[in-house]
């Protein structure tokens, strides 16, 4: 199922539809979000370094977290860091989003860390007119980059010239790692104007942006859960009551962390939508996606009963049972089966039994003394079988 | 009280926010929420203290705002680190309630209060600066703000404003080797909007640690007991997993005890 979404962040957009939007929402209670978010995003990153998606290039807006994390992140996904600075550009939202540094004297003995060329700044969050043109500036960047342009003037070169011509159909993503953040600073409809500007904008190929839920109203999720096509919340996997004590929250809490349930939105484009439902677990590496019933089933097997005696067969207890021969079935001994179904004749049945079954017309001298028999003769052929007649049909029943 | 018993037992607290033996954190914001039964301002102390240590190489920046510096003064000498000479030796920068600007100016223009925050990340930069110039290397640099609702009290009430200042001193930690302690109050916001304050913070933080009374109820023996949540953070070593920690504390005249629930008889 993330693979599914994965895969339609892949696939990007049709010709005449909006891009495909994910939304993923979590909570404080399970606040899983970002880890999700940097799987798709290390995902997708890795899809458009290996040029299987139709995106061409990814636009990162960071209000959560710093960009050299973004590209430590990337680096340890095992993305090549020349695909990264070719096709990633970071809008930096995170490290002056009011211009506060603009305006005051900056630090005389900062270490100066080397600039990345793909990391732009921007400074002023409340506008985001801005912030748009800003995305669709660094979003062009990441298309024309592809024509291996070593030195960033014969790039920019590039990029003047495409732009005059204007023949380039390339897609980008944009991923948001925040919208929570951006809310902060702007209005609920600026927000998501600026989501559907992007959506339909026919230069993206997909947008993925994260949000937490529990600080805005229920309406924002909603507003956000409209402009997207797929929606991936987060859900506690053990839900903590109030009645519960501090220290069993300790360990509703130790549960929770991570650990988590994925409920995934989809919506086609007939309207119909799809809700499915996956576990997520985090590891040393990253998220892990299972079906929700992989784990369930194990604890369904050690929640039975301890008994004495087997409920199920093993495999070898099984293969013995297939090998044993039921006293009606024949017992192999190369002859054919004789058993009497009643609806032959007489005569029949002699001629096709062998000579050495008995025949029923035989001599009381010929039978060996002291054993019994039943004869039975037919009146006639014409007979019906005993087995077809209803023994009561004379009983007025 | 033996010492020797006494070591051991502080280190519960150290062990649970990963401090080194030179004050060292591995994380870069600490939130403390506390409640009015149980203070959480004694943690703030243990980890001035510790951070002002004679090992640890760093300098602190405080935003002493719940009380004058007087106050903290009397309490970190009884604990045996005297704060006055750290702050003639610029090892500690103190900023009092009084030194904020936009309180003095009063008013309530929106954009005098973000100059009024802008000038205090600026007051916080200047020091970092002049303590780099000082010691060659520098260090490391904590900024404890205690607390959070005092501030936002300052900013008039504006919560926006107050994140905004959290957002850029959020920042120094990822571009110097700074670390942010915060203080907050669990239990003054009534209403879902003022809430909002405190997840954000929550999301913001590394590590939060809950102080809270005992949900048994008051005991002689017990103060209280912390919650200590470590958030899975990316390392050297890939991601780290998230931990819990659950104990209990009792405040003595000029040390703390943490125990176990259970272990102290």
């Amino acid at each position: 199922m993330a693979e599914s979404i994965s895969r339609s962040l892949r696939d990007g957009c049709l010709e005449g539809e909006h891009a495909p939007a994910l939304t993923i929402e979590d909570s404080l209670a399970s606040s899983l979000g970002s880890s999700v978010f940097d799987h798709f995003l290390a995902h997708l990153v890795s899809q458009i370094a290996a040029g299987k998606s139709q995106a061409r290039g990814l636009v990162l807006v960071a209000f959560n977290r710093s960009p050299a994390f973004y590209l430590e992140l990337l680096r340890r996904k095992g993305v090549d860091a020349q695909h990264v600075d070719k096709r990633v550009r970071i809008l930096d939202c995170y490290s002056d989003p009011l211009g506060w540094k603009k305006r005051v004297p900056p630090l005389k003995t900062a270490q100066n860390l080397p600039v990345k060329a793909n990391v732009a700044c921007f400074s002023d969050a409340r506008d985001t007119n801005k912030l748009m043109a800003s995305i669709l500036d660094l979003g062009k960047g990441t298309s024309y980059s592809e024509l291996d342009a070593t030195s960033c003037n014969v790039l920019n070169l590039v990029y003047l010239l495409t732009e005059f011509v204007g023949q380039d159909k390339s897609r980008f993503a944009v991923a948001i790692d925040l919208v929570s953040s951006l809310l902060r600073y702007t209005s609920l409809p600026t927000v998501a104007g600026l989501l559907n500007k992007l959506r339909s904008n026919d230069q993206t190929s997909c947008i993925v942006w994260l949000i937490h839920s529990d600080l805005h109203e229920q309406r924002v999720s909603a507003a956000l859960a409209y402009v997207s096509t797929m929606v991936a919340s987060i859900q506690p996997i053990a839900q903590c009551t109030d009645e519960q004590t501090s220290q069993q929250n300790s360990v509703w809490l130790g549960k929770n962390s991570d650990k988590a349930k994925l409920h995934v939105r989809l919506k086609r484009r007939n309207g119909r939508v799809k809700l499915l439902a996956e576990e997520l677990h985090l590891d040393q590496v990253g998220v892990k996606f299972t079906a929700v019933g992989a784990q369930n089933s194990n604890v369904a097997k050690s929640l039975l009963p301890k008994v004495q005696f087997n409920l199920q067969l093993s495999e070898q207890e099984r293969v013995e049972r297939a090998k044993v021969v039921l006293p009606y079935e024949h017992q192999g001994n190369g002859e054919e089966i004789q058993i009497y179904d009643g609806r032959r004749s007489l005569s029949d049945s002699i001629s096709i039994s062998q000579p050495s079954v008995a025949s029923p017309v035989i001599s009381d001298t010929q039978v060996a003394p002291g054993i019994g028999e039943i004869h039975y003769v037919r009146d006639s052929d014409d007979e019906q079988p005993d087995s077809d007649e209803d023994p009561d049909d004379d009983l007025d029943i | 009280m033996n010492p020797s018993f006494s070591s051991p037992t502080t280190n519960l607290l150290d062990e649970a926010l990963g401090i080194g033996r030179t004050g060292s954190v591995p994380w870069r914001i600490a939130l403390v929420q506390d409640c009015v039964e149980a203070s959480g301002a004694f943690l703030l102390h243990h980890l001035l203290k510790r951070s002002l240590s004679a090992e640890a190489a760093g300098a602190v920046v405080f935003l002493g705002l719940a009380q004058p510096f007087s106050h903290y003064d009397r309490v970190l000498r009884k604990m045996g680190c005297n704060l006055s000479l750290q702050r003639n030796k610029n090892k500690l920068h103190f900023i009092d309630l009084l030194d904020l600007e936009f309180l003095v100016a009063g008013g309530t223009d929106q954009n005098a209060i973000e100059d009024g925050f802008m000038n205090l990340y600026n007051r916080i930069l200047r020091f970092i600066e002049a303590n780099n110039l000082m010691h060659n290397n520098g260090g490391w640099i904590r900024i404890i703000i205690d607390d959070i609702s005092l501030l936002e009290i300052a900013a008039q009430g504006s919560s926006s404003h107050t994140f905004d200042f959290l957002q850029y001193c959020a920042t120094l930690t990822s571009e110097l080797d700074c670390s942010l302690l915060i203080l907050n109050h669990g239990d003054i916001y009534s209403s879902e909007e003022d809430q909002r304050l405190l997840s954000h913070l929550d999301y913001l933080s590394d590590v939060v640690i809950k102080a809270e009374t005992l949900s048994t109820g008051i005991a002689v023996d017990v103060h209280g007991q912390l919650t200590i949540i470590n958030k899975r953070a990316l390392g050297e070593l890939g991601w780290s997993s998230s931990k819990v920690y659950n104990f209990q504390f009792k405040l003595k005249e000029n040390a703390v005890e943490f125990f176990y629930p259970g272990t102290k008889f």
